[in-house]
């Protein structure tokens, strides 16, 4: 059994201008100890899907269905209570931004013995201990003293080492990082990364990690999904996505990822803004922008299907198999020509 | 600290100094003529008027009379504890030029009348403004947050005046509830006519209090509303409740702890400011304090009683916004006094 499965996921908002349908049909798996990146441009869903899963989206405006089951259990129809004892103990989870994340009122140390107080009948010195063993494994300096100092008195990237130890204090099965790096300078994010690695190692927690970095995703990611336009449009493993991407959106992706190797005068982009999710295109939600596009694509919305030979890479894609891997093999050999 | 204190402290004889003399500046532009009023108005002789403006020193160049003034108040006197004599300023605020009563002793009268009026007021609207703005912030648009907006409303267009007059009607007059008008001591006893004692002095205070508490609640209700409906969205809430926090602790702990730091400020200038004298609501009710006792002083044109008064609600408002900075940083750690 997974972890964690996803089916059937969809997330509308209820707005003054109409539904927003954020997340509109998302399944995935995760399995233990597996990481699984979720790719894709600000606003396609990829936070919401997870927020929705955590069961943190605003109540009032929300309307949800589908299936979340964490270890059999449906984490989107259980009572509140059970969520909650959830939260914080067997799933965790990182923010994008670590200067607004921490309560700048308490003191670091007491945010972090609130999260192990809550779960495990401990003492206050027993959470205390803990929570400075953690401030250790997260490579805080002096944590003995750290610990009585405020959030504002911390660096953003010590900020999200603190949020880092915060959610895997009660030692999680599943930690689901929302963009964690996107917020710190490349240096710290480097080393955010590589600490998130080395500690899923020592913790064996699985990690959801959500960016839209594909740097980010090829470091740390087994399984990759892409979303766009609050759907899912391809889905394989990292390597296979690197190797084989099936999908023109993915092209798109790796088109722009930025090179230290090659000269190039200007980032590639994909051209055209994300749909509005108020009123989202007919047929493939990225028609509009896609270079590729047919007849066929303005009317009827591709399925996510199989790529024939890769087992478990799905795309949603009209483009006939050829063509894909034409078109595919072409950017990878730029690719490798502009390395070489 | 030690600096910050010694910079407010400097910076409150800077307000002090040039409050006081817009004060005199005022008294000596309006066309007052105070020694006229002592004198019996049109019938005063000239003798009695010259008299009169000897005495007060009304005869003399302004400055001269705001050096005397200043001069009473923080020139140096010794008293002594157990037989030490300390020095301190004199803090002598001169006498009425009606009655010749001390100011000291008036605003020593007057001051508890408002201060128990104040803060008595302030609780009222911080229990009500909590609440109210809590719970509306909690269900936006729910029937309860619309018909306390409907308050609010109806709380910040009302004058206190017209409030105070409607509340004595119908809940002195009309219904005998409440007394209409008047104060009691909280201290003396019941004695023949008079009253006294705690129960007929918060009988008295009761509608007073509540007039004086409308327009508070209804800015505090708005402003927890605003506060808390921003601090419900901040991100560390959120990461609050991803540890698995009860909303009841998200509340307490993390909610209301960063939405009440700029209430505390608030309720600090507010009530410096209310120290200085609910007018309306004093007069509306015959309230000795403060507020009363200034505009009764400027309509005698008797310039040291309002002196006394502003000089009086100047350090209130003062001591308030020290307290007010000093809470602040103790209750904020973001903030260092420097």
């Amino acid at each position: 059994m997974a972890l964690l499965e996803v089916n059937d996921l969809r997330t509308h908002f209820r707005t003054d201008d109409g539904i927003v349908k954020a997340v509109d049909g998302v399944n995935f798996t995760v399995e233990k100890g597996q990481t699984l990146g979720i790719v894709g441009e600000s606003g396609c869903g990829k936070s919401v899907t997870c927020l929705t899963i955590m069961g943190l989206n605003p109540k009032r405006t929300s309307i949800i269905s589908g299936e979340a089951l964490f270890k059999g259990e449906d984490l989107l129809s259980m009572s509140q209570r059970r969520l909650r004892e959830i939260r914080g103990d067997d799933i965790a989870m990182i923010f994008q931004d670590p200067m607004t994340s921490l309560n700048p009122v308490h003191k670091i140390g007491k945010q972090l013995v609130e999260a192990v107080m809550l779960h495990r009948d401990v003492t206050k010195a027993g959470a205390r201990a803990r929570a400075v063993d953690l401030l250790r494994a997260v490579g805080i300096p002096r944590p003995e003293r750290r610990f009585d100092d405020y959030p504002h008195q911390f660096s953003g990237g010590m900020r999200q080492r603190v949020m880092i130890a915060m959610a895997l204090i009660n030692d999680p099965d599943l930690l689901i990082a929302d963009e964690p790096t996107t917020a710190v300078d490349v240096t710290t994010q480097a080393q955010i990364l590589r600490l998130m690695k080395q500690l899923q190692r020592e913790f064996g927690s699985a990690i959801v990690m959500i960016t839209h970095d594909l740097g980010v995703v090829a470091e740390t990611a087994d399984d990759v999904i892409v979303m766009y336009a609050s759907k899912v449009v391809e889905r394989a493993t990292v390597d296979e996505i690197f190797s084989r991407p099936r999908m023109p959106y993915t092209w798109g992706l790796l088109g722009s990822l930025p090179r230290l190797d090659a000269d190039v005068d200007r980032l590639v982009q994909i051209a055209g803004q994300p749909p509005s999710l108020l009123t989202p295109p007919n047929g493939c939600r990225f028609h509009p922008r896609c270079p590729y596009v047919m007849n066929i694509c303005r009317t009827e919305e591709p399925r996510l299907a199989p790529v024939p030979g890769a087992d478990g890479h799905l795309q949603r894609c009209h483009l006939d198999e050829e063509t894909k891997q034409r078109e595919a093999a072409k950017l990878l050999a730029a690719t490798l020509a502009d390395a070489s | 600290m030690l600096r910050f204190l010694i910079r407010r402290l400097l910076w409150a004889a800077v307000l002090f100094v040039s409050v006081t003399i817009v004060t005199y500046v005022i008294f000596f532009l309006a066309p007052a003529n105070p020694e006229r009023l002592i004198c019996g108005g049109q019938r005063a002789t000239t003798a009695c008027l010259n008299e009169v403006a000897d005495t007060l020193a009304l005869d003399r160049p302004i400055y001269v009379q705001y050096s005397k003034f200043l001069w009473r108040l923080v020139g140096p006197t010794t008293s002594d504890v157990a037989g030490i004599p300390i020095p301190h300023p004199r803090f002598d605020l001169g006498e009425s030029f009606i009655t010749e009563q001390s100011v000291n002793t008036i605003v020593a009268k007057a001051a508890p009348v408002t201060a128990a009026l104040v803060f008595g007021g302030a609780i009222l609207w911080l229990l009500v403004g909590l609440s109210a703005g809590i719970f509306s912030a909690l269900r936006p648009r729910s029937l309860l947050d619309r018909t306390s907006m409907v308050f609010v409303l109806i709380g910040i267009s009302a004058h206190p005046v017209w409030l105070g007059l409607i509340f004595s009607y119908f809940f002195g007059f009309k219904l005998g509830l409440t007394p209409i008008t008047g104060y009691c001591d909280f201290f003396n006893p019941a004695e023949g006519f008079g009253c006294g004692g705690p129960v007929d002095w918060a009988h008295h205070m009761v509608l007073p209090w509540i007039t004086f508490a409308i327009l508070g609640s209804a800015l505090y209700v708005r402003m927890i509303r605003a506060n808390v409906m921003d601090t419900m969205n901040e991100d560390y809430v959120r990461t609050a409740r991803a540890k698995g926090a009860p909303e009841r602790q998200v509340m307490r702990s993390h909610i209301l702890r960063n939405a009440l730091l700029p209430v505390v400020t608030m309720l600090g200038m507010d009530i410096g400011l209310g120290l200085g004298g609910a007018v309306f609501t004093e007069t509306v009710y015959s309230l000795p304090g403060l507020g009363r006792v200034a505009v009764q002083a400027v309509d005698n044109y008797d310039l040291p009683i309002v002196q006394g008064v502003v000089v009086f609600s100047t350090a209130a408002i003062i001591l308030f916004n020290l307290v007010v900075d000093v809470m602040y940083a103790w209750i904020d750690p973001r903030i260092r006094l420097e």
